[in-house]
């Protein structure tokens, strides 16, 4: 019974948490590495992206609510969704246009572009806070819990309950159907196929007739998707604040980079990395390891490995250790 | 335009700025625009030497800013009475086992040969190191927190004068800028900045949760001084006396010779590192430098250490950078690690710097002043603009509130337009590096 108790400590707090979170991670990092892959350079204003997608569903799902439509069962920022992706893309096609679409035609360093996104950086970031304001938002509707630790508890006579939010379901199903799309988009169709094309040499898809803006637009349209959707569910799980989403880019360029930038693969599998070894680490285990423990082996302290507040050193540290020995990331990643 | 006219009209052009705002505003906003512009203008003098010089993009300046302002703490903050003996022995005890230990697993690295039993070696001696370090650690954090929390709970500083902390802030940072270097600066240059980022977000999460060392979030106040305090001088005969023979009133007399007084303390600093930045950039090893950030292969080929070259100029301008944050934190008095936020801090300061013109000492300086003039000027006229905006909505409008309420947060739109008209438009800045 203990040990069974000690599985369900565990995975209440570490482990559901660490799947949805990683699942947010590896939505923001597919982002960041297709935007390296096509556009070859690293986006800074991915996380301020995220949030301005998270704003607009949060805009329109106040309206749907207002208007006393909410999704039943499910939270009503789900059907406000498309709205958020396509004034995102929208927002993004035009920064593309207005900003980098200049520096591409120079063939600008990759570095002058990065400090151009540091611009782009900022003007999201004022757009989210004159819009909705720094402040905190709560958008998460319908029901709370897919199960109740009380509920687990009197259906298993564990003295542990394990409780699965709602939005931590949501987030694991939705990030399967994304990547589910996005790999079969990539891989069997032929925009997705002329995109990997594009994103594993330059000149051999420009020679065979590949039209280079299209295949930006088309990365634009999807990086919109996936980093509204990263941020909505991040959004539901959490809540909404613009800064936590500009520190989310610590975390998610981590992820990338581990992963092994330009590679979708490595960014998905970077993002649980990334959320397993934050929340082990950061997690008082005091609990499971007195289940563990004999009797007379009890802990009193917390068994905690480093305060919570240390999470990006977390990151950071497995980032820098990565990068010294494998400075390709675990999955082969390309260096510009 | 020759470089001779058209850098002291930006400069005068600048002045003209401040001045105005002397006249239409006050004396008090010019001044503390100016002053916190001379420390503005040094920290993007700082950057200046490692993106401009030396092509090193170090995005963690909010990092190297801070541990400036912890090093006033840590030297000027009278010592807390029996914290050292109830514990902070133990924590530095704790801190030298640490640093042993990682010393000991890179020694590990370096001696024993590639295969499993090495990364068992360094495994066991960082999980071992760890806990021992905890089991030091802990008990002498606790005791020392525990003294009188409310006002201390720290170990105090050394109780030294406070302009002594301003080279020791850039020692400060120099050191974490010399570890992060070691690991950091082989990596590619989009990894540099990530790391920088990471190094950054790291230094303040320590300073907000470790407050044994400068209280965390509980801040530090009144820090001492290095000019004497508006009250005293209001109270000595001598500089009332000395104040009314210029006709000036006690009140403004004090402050007006305070707020000078660090502008004269600044200026002094910036004069001195400005000079240092020319004549580095003049010397041989500032045409090395630049060689190398146009090619680094040339560089290499002609048999220069690169990597060695790049950890110097990354300490040095981290250095600057630090004892920029030194003395900001001695300019207000207190240290709230909640206050640094990488927008401020790291990014407007790039801001200054590509807008000045990146390589060009004079357009760091230059830079510095401007954006930190538009960054207070932009809330105000930002409100003017959203009143303006409201005054031609309904009466009692909610958008129109709304806009006015947020007025303040144009000041990062109008950075980063700032920031991509002049990439666009102007890419080697007001002052191009020649």
């Amino acid at each position: 019974m203990d040990i069974l108790n000690a599985i369900v400590a565990l995975s209440n707090f570490v482990l559901v948490p660490a799947v949805a979170y990683g699942s947010q991670l590896a939505l923001g990092a597919l982002g960041v590495t297709l935007i390296y892959g096509i556009l070859r350079f690293s986006n800074f204003a991915h996380g301020d992206t995220m949030a301005f997608g998270a704003m607009l569903t949060i805009l329109t799902t106040w309206g749907l609510q207002a208007m006393g439509i909410t999704g039943g069962p499910l939270p009503t920022a789900l059907l406000a969704l498309p709205v958020g992706i396509a004034g995102t893309a929208a927002l993004l096609l035009a920064t593309d246009r207005v900003v980098y679409r200049f520096y591409r035609r120079q063939k600008a360093a990759p570095v002058i572009l990065v400090i151009v996104s540091m611009g782009v950086m900022f003007i999201m970031n004022g757009l989210v806070r004159i819009i909705i304001g720094p402040g905190d938002q709560r958008f998460a509707d319908g029901e709370r819990f897919i199960i109740t630790a009380r509920e687990f508890k009197t259906a298993t006579g564990l003295s542990e309950g394990l409780a699965i939010k709602t939005t931590q379901g949501i987030t694991v199903v939705s990030a399967v159907v994304v990547v589910a799309l996005l790999f079969w988009f990539l891989n069997r169709t032929r925009t997705g196929k002329s995109m990997r094309a594009f994103s594993d040499n330059e000149d051999l898809a420009l020679l065979s007739g590949i039209n280079p803006e299209k295949v930006v637009t088309y990365t634009w349209l999807i990086v919109a998707a996936l980093a509204t959707i990263a941020g909505v569910l991040y959004g539901l799980d959490k809540s909404f604040k613009p800064f936590t989403y500009f520190q989310l880019l610590l975390p998610i360029f981590a992820a990338a980079i581990v992963g092994g930038l330009g590679n979708p693969l490595g960014a998905i599998a970077g993002g649980f990395v990334i959320a397993f070894s934050e929340l082990s680490v950061t997690y008082a285990f005091k609990k499971v390891v007195n289940y563990l423990a004999p009797e007379n082996l009890q802990v009193d302290a917390l068994v905690q490995l480093l305060s919570t507040d240390y999470k990006f050193a977390v990151s950071f540290s497995i980032l820098i250790i990565v990068l010294l020995f494998k400075p390709t990331g675990l999955f082969e990643g390309k260096s510009v | 335009m020759s470089d001779t006219i058209k850098i002291p009209l930006l400069f005068g052009f600048v002045a003209l700025l401040i001045i105005a705002t002397g006249f239409l505003q006050s004396w008090n906003t010019a001044i503390l625009i100016l002053n916190m512009g001379l420390i503005s203008a040094i920290m993007a003098l700082g950057v200046n030497l490692q993106w401009g010089f030396a092509g090193l993009f170090n995005i963690g300046v909010m990092g190297f800013v801070a541990l400036g302002g912890l090093a006033t703490v840590l030297i000027s903050m009278p010592p807390t009475p029996g914290a050292w003996s109830a514990g902070g022995y133990r924590i530095v005890l704790a801190l030298v086992l640490g640093a042993a230990t990682i010393m000991g697993a890179v020694v590990v690295w370096g001696r024993m040969g590639r295969g499993r039993a090495r990364s068992i070696a360094i495994l066991a001696i960082l999980v071992a190191g760890f806990f021992i370090f905890r089991w030091v650690f802990d008990p002498g954090v606790d005791a020392v927190e525990a003294i009188s929390p409310a006002t201390t709970g720290n170990l105090g500083g050394l109780g030294l004068p406070v302009l002594l902390a301003w080279p020791i802030g850039g020692v400060l940072a120099a050191g974490a800028a010399w570890i992060i270097g070691k690991t950091a600066l082989g990596l590619r240059s989009d990894y540099l900045a990530i790391a920088t980022l990471g190094i950054a977000e790291i230094v303040i999460a320590v300073l907000k949760n470790e407050d044994w060392l400068a209280r965390g979030v509980k801040n530090v106040i009144g820090i001492p001084r290095p000019l004497p305090y508006e009250v005293d001088l209001q109270n000595s005969a001598e500089f009332v006396g000395l104040a009314s023979n210029l006709g000036l009133d006690p009140v403004t007399a004090s402050t007006l010779y305070v707020k000078l007084g660090y502008g004269v303390l600044f200026a002094s600093v910036l004069i001195i590192i400005l000079a240092l930045a020319q004549l580095a950039l003049r010397s041989p090893w500032g045409r090395l430098m630049r060689a190398i950030r146009d090619n680094e292969v040339a560089a290499e080929a002609m048999g220069k250490d690169v990597k060695r070259r790049h950890l110097q100029v990354f300490i040095l301008g981290s250095a600057i950078c630090g004892i920029a944050g030194a003395m900001m934190t001695t300019l207000d008095g207190q240290l709230t690690p909640g206050t640094y936020q990488p927008l401020r801090f790291t990014f407007l300061i790039w801001v200054m710097v590509i807008v000045g013109g990146s390589g060009n000492n004079w357009g760091a300086v230059l830079g510095g002043f401007l954006i930190w003039f538009l960054w207070v000027q932009v809330e105000p006229i930002g409100l003017l603009l959203m009143s303006g905006i409201a005054g031609l909505l309904p009466e009692g409008s909610a958008l129109g509130a709304h806009l006015i309420d947020s007025a303040a947060h144009m000041r990062l739109l109008t950075m980063g337009v700032i920031l991509i008209l002049v990439l666009r438009f102007s890419p080697r800045g007001l002052i191009p590096e020649r």
